[in-house]
């Protein structure tokens, strides 16, 4: 069964347009695979994703429930990861709060990368003096520190994750821009390009159609290894109350939380700072597999 | 008859890999005089990787058997690395297609065919910068000490050709290998550099194989010609006999090539036989 | 009879960083419906510019520049672009890499709201001599010769009247170019094609051209029939000597 399966992605000769693009998933999903680095990092983001996914039903307490005889308890058999200050489940909390991280990084991904896309491709394709504004105001949002910024906007809307994400957004997204307007420089000359201008396909039809697909993967590449950088930006916010509000469970509001008693109770802020820790390399050691097998050469 | 200068027998070059192994060149049998050989062949026939082979430059994981590799009564098969730096460029040599990618284009050209004189032949900076000059002269370079001092892409093609050939024959080699030395070339530029080449390997008694996807430029410019198909050697003959040629490969290809003295309605085209591939 | 294609006086100049280098000088031809007109030359002759501003695709400057009667401005409507088509010369850079060969033929007759597609699609696979099983590969999985051949399927399936093509199998083994020239014969006769053929190879242009214009630097050395190619009978000496370099390598009259 599996052989026939396999055999029909791979085939040289597709018989249909499903078959052609699932094969070409295929092989690229393989590729994906057989790097160990990728491998290593895809199971990490995936052990993220079902935390999130399953978090009630893998935690036997829930994460807000204060215990407050139980407070500060260590590791043990009935707290896997020990109770904070209030007496909440750790385990249930760095569950839960992986839902927060994933949040933000998703929240974040689709909004700077189709922004990012967007303004990277035109300033590219048109050149002129439409190049030269956008990329002038790409330099200004460059500018800003990340960190400042949201705290600038907390002080204007106050906290929360939507102005968290808004804020680690618009200093994010630049960066797509400018990958993007580079790949669009390398194949607006091409000959597929002018044979698509000669057929008469309008400027949007060609950008969106053949320049677009082209700049996904660099793109892609970028999005992941900058989500480490995100969940570490996302954290620091949490870390500093401009995150997720309490009670919602939040790693970096948590390790902020566990700063008073670190020395004597250090399961209150290294578990979450190890969730931290791991998923940011999960999502590093995936984007420098993604990068190897989209693009070796700048490896 | 010349004494063999190379002795080629059963040459086998193949590239394990993902997929399976790919064998590039299948018992690949023939041997080199003081002669031009010209080995004619389209993509993917195995005659690039036969002139790496010689050179013992097939890039891993390539792996390279024969049954006979000599060259000047040197066996090919047991050299070292070391042994092979010191055939090449001194007793060996190879031009390729493109001047602006086998030059090195942070040295002036001046420098780099000096190099080639400290190396191989041991002389003084000046002795060699003689030389260099020299070299440019033969190969009809007008203002050599001008283009001593110019860098690989400020030359023009047919001149950074010129150079290459100047590089590889100071050392004084018996056997040059030409892989496509003229196919980046403009076609009145293309005689030019070719008569240079006639000239001096014939001044210097060398051997000389021309690899080329070019019939047309293979069959005036050689005197026999080995035609590739698939890793094989298809056919052996004098230049001269081409169209007399017996494979039915060979006879296709010179049927396909559009000619200025032959009118065709249809140009022939090639059926492949899958029995040539055995 | 009007010319399909007529060029007077066409020149082109490109300019960067203060410096002008004149690509195309003055040349003027004109080519006749159902003809195959051959421009000949050597890198920088300026050829491939040439058929690059009849299509539009640089600026150019010229005292009459008209395809089918009409200017041909440097702006044109959708409808002007189904007045002539052009095939590459790279068949590695001509396709859209994550494009399939459905893909890039169904894309010129759903910009021209044409219907009737698929049907469409399939009969362009066939005239060109692909199969079927060709159709939803990506050009990765096709050899340059069935790419060149997707690329004129590409050009022809809107039933362009005229076709450029730009040193269309410079790129190709000889045994593939001939497939690919005899095509080219049966398409040109099939469908009654204009066409205008840049080749540097003087060979491949006697074989299917008319007439054939001669450049040099930039500008028109000569016009010159087929017949007088192959005869020999030309009035220049820079012709002269592209037709003795093309027979391949003499042993030096010099």
């Amino acid at each position: 069964m599996t052989d026939t399966l396999s055999s029909w992605l791979t085939t040289d000769a597709p018989a249909s347009r499903r078959q052609a693009v699932l094969g070409n998933l295929y092989r690229g999903g393989t590729a994906i695979l057989r790097n160990p680095t990728a491998l290593v990092g895809l199971i990490i983001v995936a052990l993220l994703l079902l935390a999130a996914v399953f978090a009630p039903l893998l935690s036997t307490y829930s994460p807000i429930a204060q215990d407050l005889p139980n407070r500060l308890a260590p590791p043990s058999p009935a707290h896997w990861f020990g109770t904070d200050e209030l007496g909440r489940d750790i385990l249930a909390r760095t569950l839960f709060g992986a839902r927060v991280t994933l949040t933000i990084v998703a929240l974040v991904s689709i909004v700077v990368a189709p922004i990012g896309l967007a303004v990277g491709t035109v300033a590219g394709y048109a050149g002129g003096w439409v190049d030269a504004v956008l990329m002038r105001i790409t330099d200004v949002f460059l500018a800003f520190p990340r960190l400042v910024l949201a705290l600038a906007f907390a002080a204007a809307l106050g906290p929360g994750i939507e102005n968290a994400v808004i804020a680690i957004s618009l200093t994010a997204w630049p960066a797509y821009a400018r990958i993007a307007r580079s790949e669009t420089l390398a194949i607006a000359q091409s000959d597929f390009i002018q044979a698509a201008v000669l057929q008469g396909a309008s400027t949007w039809r060609i950008l969106f159609r053949h320049i677009v697909p082209l700049c996904l993967s660099s793109v892609i590449v970028r999005l992941t290894l900058d989500m480490a950088g995100i969940i570490l930006t996302a954290a620091g916010l949490g870390f500093l109350g401009l995150g997720a509000q309490p009670p919602t469970a939040e790693w970096g509001a948590m390790v902020s939380s566990g700063r008073d008693v670190i020395l004597d109770q250090w399961w209150v802020a290294t578990i979450p700072g190890l969730a931290i820790f791991i998923v940011s390399l999960g999502f590093n050691l995936l984007g420098d597999g993604l990068r190897d097998v989209f693009d070796p050469k700048s490896a | 008859m010349s004494a063999s200068l190379l002795t080629i027998e059963d040459l086998n070059v193949s590239f394990p890999g993902r997929s399976g192994i790919t064998h590039a060149v299948r018992n690949a049998s023939f041997t080199l005089g003081r002669e031009r050989l010209g080995i004619v062949g389209e993509s993917g026939s195995g005659k690039s990787t036969t002139g790496r082979a010689l050179l013992g430059l097939v890039p891993r994981p390539g792996i390279v058997t024969a049954q006979t590799m000599t060259y000047a009564g040197r066996n090919l098969l047991a050299c070292s690395e070391r042994e092979w730096q010191e055939l090449r460029g001194r007793r060996m040599s190879m031009v390729m297609q493109d001047p602006k990618y086998s030059l090195n284009p942070v040295q002036t050209v001046g420098h780099q065919i000096s190099e080639t004189c400290y190396l191989h032949l041991r002389t003084s900076r000046e002795d060699a910068r003689r030389r260099t000059i020299a070299m440019l002269e033969a190969v009809q370079i007008r203002d050599p000490e001008l283009v001593s001092q110019l860098y690989p892409h400020q030359l023009s093609g047919g001149m950074g050709q010129r150079v290459m050939i100047a590089m590889m024959l100071i050392a004084e080699p018996d056997l040059l290998i030409a892989d496509e030395p003229t196919s980046a070339l403009d076609v009145t530029v293309q005689n030019e550099v070719l008569r240079i080449l006639d000239a001096l390997v014939r001044e210097r008694g060398m051997g000389l194989i021309f690899i080329s996807h070019n019939l047309t430029v293979v069959s005036s410019f050689c005197d026999r010609v080995l035609i590739m198909y698939g890793g094989r050697i298809v056919e052996e003959c004098a230049a001269r006999d081409l169209n007399n040629a017996r494979h039915p490969y060979t006879r296709a290809l010179v049927a396909a090539t559009p000619s200025l003295d032959v009118p065709r309605a249809e140009l022939a085209t090639v059926v492949r036989d899958p029995a040539w591939l055995q | 009879m009007a010319p399909m294609i007529a060029v007077e006086d066409l020149s082109v100049t490109f300019r960067s960083a203060g410096r002008e280098f004149r690509a195309v000088q003055n040349v003027s031809f004109d080519v006749a419906p159902g003809e195959t007109f051959g421009i000949v030359g050597e890198s920088g002759s300026g050829k491939s510019t040439i058929l690059r501003a009849i299509a539009g695709l640089v600026p150019s400057a010229s005292k009459r520049l008209e395809v089918n009667g009409r200017p041909a401005a440097l702006r044109r409507s959708r409808d002007d672009r189904r007045m002539l088509q052009f095939v590459f010369q790279d068949p590695y850079a001509s396709l859209h890499p994550r494009q399939t060969v459905d893909d890039i033929l169904r894309e010129p007759l759903e910009i021209h709201h044409e219907d009737n597609i698929d049907k469409r699609v399939t009969a362009a696979i066939a005239d060109v001599g692909l199969s079927p099983t060709h159709r939803f590969r990506y050009p990765h999985q096709l050899s340059g010769g069935q790419r060149q051949r997707v690329a004129i399927a590409r050009a022809l399936i809107l039933s362009p009247p005229i076709l450029l093509l730009d040193e269309p199998t410079s790129a190709l083994d000889v045994s593939v170019q001939a497939e690919i020239l005899n095509l080219l014969g049966k398409l040109r006769q099939t469908y009654s094609l204009t066409s205008i053929l840049v080749s540097h190879d003087l060979a491949v242009v006697a074989h299917l051209c008319n007439r054939i214009a001669i450049m040099q630097f930039g500008r028109l050395v000569e016009t010159i029939t087929a017949d007088d190619l192959r005869s020999g009978d030309v009035t220049a000496d820079y012709t002269r000597q592209l037709i003795a370099a093309s027979r391949g390598f003499t042993r030096a009259s010099a």
